[in-house]
């Protein structure tokens, strides 16, 4: 047998699984959105329709596709760098020399992370509740007014970004944290003996140092965020006035809620291609830094 | 489903016994997951042989094929009457013409009040029709003051102003279900009472998200009237403070003129076509539909039997609470029998939220909803033309 041969019946099982699980599926969701399969198709395959672009275009018409893109951009463009500064500053507090009981602190920042959403969802609405909720306590006794958490239009999706950089920044903590401890100590060394003060050392050091994986930590946490979902199907259901629905909780009503399986997988494909554009934006703009 | 699922095993131990060759077996699911648990087993060839069917979910699955008709059973069945049942429920389960379900037990929309709060305003009784309602909110809105108002309307729900609707008496979709009745008189009186209650701040313009805890909120007297179904009862009973037990009731639901209609609900039991047990399937559709199985169900889980002649239990009889459901399932008018409904009925609330919210005027309202709903029933418009050209 050629290495060539034993290479391909190496990777083999490997390839077909993919195949099986990934690739036809895929193949299957790109034709069906090009028909208007539904639950009648369900019933009977003859109810099928081919209607290639209509999905598209239709969806491109609708004012609730128009508002689910621009929820999960508003969710992506604000709540990603949130997210990632949140971690930075907890890896920065966990690393630093002064801190007390690493361990302990390490533990607790992570614990949301591992908590059940279903809990957690629970807890949240109870501290967001206009009129008993701790936030608004908290506000109030400040002298603010109290604010209609989930059910204002303008403040729902806020609501939702807090809970999830509160579930979620611990997981990207523990990698920004091991990248710190990479840094060597001699580094640190040398800029302070060159008089740098901490926010020299933080910008010409530890920046620069922890790049890739800040690089690497926002493409996945981007990734994540243009697929929230279980936060607001907890939450709100979608509401008030539709202002949290995302684009894949329109791509499960649509899916799963309506049987409009057709309609879902052109959202799918949609949310795709916004996912794979912004990502090789994000590399490109990252290696650009990255030679300058 | 729900709590059904968990008193069901109970009621079968008795019908098991009755039938020592057959062994029943209870998957229990939960109510929110449970429409589309039963789409996915319907897709994955692993139906049951029976189930507990929302009424309003009985038309998908006839969509489907999915369920047998019952009317040849019925006929020959010596223990199913079908004249024992509330023709209202019954007509929910009325596909094109054939009977696809047995109603196992009825739910209704009926009008849930505080006693106390409304003596205090002045009435001791009940409103009938919508100008008394109207007349009592306002008064409990004048004593209860700003922060809190005299009826709950939960924006995330359609089902009132669905009922609403339902007592103008004519049909929600036009030409066979083909296109919205948006565009009717009908609908226009019941939208701009509806609304009515919100402009003049007798309802919150809330979700139930909002008001997180219904019962708590009743006890407050955050509100005065809430409209909604038999399961409240035990509810109310088991979670309102002792001292306000004897301060609130239910009434049957006020229409435009005199007591109105409203909803027919519930969960009415269907067999599976792809079922290879049907003659025991239907076995226990008839053991379940006998009136002291029915009284027992209620024991159980609280919910309203179904059929006529459970009702004379002494426990039912003798409870107040229970007396405005069965003067309102005298009127109770289905909804559109087409899988289409639950989908425009959605749509319908999110426009209301809309207009509540003021981000749509009322007047585009009704346009607005028959555009929609007719883009919803443009694939049932074209298979119905196509079976006609066949």
């Amino acid at each position: 047998m050629k290495p060539r041969q034993a290479a391909w019946l190496f990777v083999a099982p490997a390839l077909l699984a993919i195949a099986v699980f990934f690739v036809v599926p895929v193949a299957a969701a790109l034709v069906m959105s090009g028909t208007d399969f539904d639950i009648y198709a369900l019933a009977d395959l003859r109810n099928v329709r081919f209607i290639w672009l209509d999905n598209y275009l239709q969806l491109l018409q609708r004012p609730l596709f128009w508002q689910a893109l621009l929820n999960t951009l508003f969710f992506v463009v604000v709540g990603v760098p949130l997210s990632v500064a949140v971690s930075l500053v907890a890896a920065l507090l966990l690393n630093s020399p002064l801190a007390l009981f690493k361990g302990f602190h390490r533990t607790a920042l992570f614990v949301p992370v591992v908590a059940t959403l279903a809990a957690v969802a629970v807890t949240w609405r109870f501290l967001l509740h206009t009129r008993y909720g701790l936030l608004n306590y908290g506000l109030s006794s400040l002298g603010f007014s109290p604010i209609d958490w989930l059910g204002n239009p303008r403040w729902a999706m806020p609501a939702i970004m807090l809970l999830s950089v509160w579930k979620n920044f611990g997981y990207n903590m523990i990698i920004l944290l091991a990248g710190l401890q990479a840094i060597p100590g001699e580094q640190y060394e040398a800029a302070r003996l060159d008089g740098a003060g901490p926010l020299a050392v933080l910008r010409h050091i530890t920046i620069p140092a922890l790049g890739p994986m800040l690089l690497m930590v926002s493409i996945l946490t981007m990734a994540a965020h243009f697929q929230l979902f279980a936060e607001p199907y907890m939450m709100t259901q979608g509401g008030p006035a539709q202002r949290t629905v995302t684009v894949l909780y329109l791509m499960y009503e649509e899916g799963f809620k309506w049987w409009s399986l057709g309609t879902g997988s052109a959202v799918a494909f949609v949310l795709f291609l916004f996912m794979f554009g912004f990502t090789v934006l994000q590399v490109t703009v990252s290696r650009r830094w990255g030679t300058a | 489903m729900g709590r059904e699922g968990e008193v069901a095993s109970e009621l079968l131990g008795a019908f098991e016994r009755e039938n020592p060759g057959l062994r029943v077996r209870v998957e229990q699911l939960p109510f929110t997951a449970a429409h589309e648990k039963l789409l996915t087993a319907y897709a994955g060839d692993a139906t049951p042989d029976i189930a507990q069917m929302g009424n309003t979910w009985l038309p998908e699955f006839v969509a489907l094929d999915a369920v047998v008709p019952l009317d040849d059973r019925l006929r020959a069945s010596a223990q199913v009457d079908l004249a024992d049942f509330d023709p209202g429920i019954v007509a929910t389960n009325v596909i094109e013409g054939r009977q696809y379900g047995v109603p196992w037990y009825v739910d209704t929309r009926v009008l849930f009040y505080r006693r106390d709060l409304l003596a205090q305003a002045g009435f001791d009784a009940p409103p009938r029709d919508w100008d008394e309602w109207l007349r009592m909110q306002v008064a409990v809105k004048q004593r209860v003051g700003p922060d809190r108002y005299a009826v709950l309307l939960p924006l995330n729900e359609y089902e009132q102003l669905v009922a609403l609707w339902l007592q103008q008496g004519e049909p929600l979709l036009r030409d066979g279900n083909r296109f919205g009745n948006f565009r009717s008189a009908g609908f226009a009186h019941a939208l701009e009472f509806y609304l009515s209650m919100f402009e003049r701040h007798l309802a919150p313009p809330v979700t139930n998200n909002d008001v997180a805890n219904v019962w708590n909120e009743f006890a407050r007297g955050y509100f005065s009237f809430f409209i909604t179904g038999p399961w409240q009862i035990g509810e109310l009973k088991r979670r309102l403070p002792p001292e306000l037990q004897s301060s609130w009731m239910t009434a049957p639901l006020p229409g435009p003129h005199g007591p109105g209609a409203s909803s027919a609900g519930g969960c009415s039991l269907a067999i599976f076509r792809r079922s290879t047990r049907m003659d025991a399937a239907w076995k226990l559709v008839e053991f379940l539909s006998r009136p002291a199985v029915q009284q027992e169900f209620y024991r159980l889980s609280g919910n309203l039997p179904a059929r006529r002649s459970a009702w004379a239990a002494p426990a039912l009889a003798h409870d107040p609470y229970a007396r405005a459901f069965r003067d309102q399932l005298d009127r109770v008018r289905p909804i559109p029998q087409v899988p289409e409904w639950e989908r425009i009925a959605t749509e319908l609330r999110l426009v209301m939220e809309m207009v509540v919210r003021g981000d749509i005027p009322k007047a585009r309202v009704a346009q607005e909803m028959d555009a929609r709903a007719d883009l919803i029933l443009e694939k049932r418009r074209w298979m119905l033309e196509r079976r006609a050209h066949r």
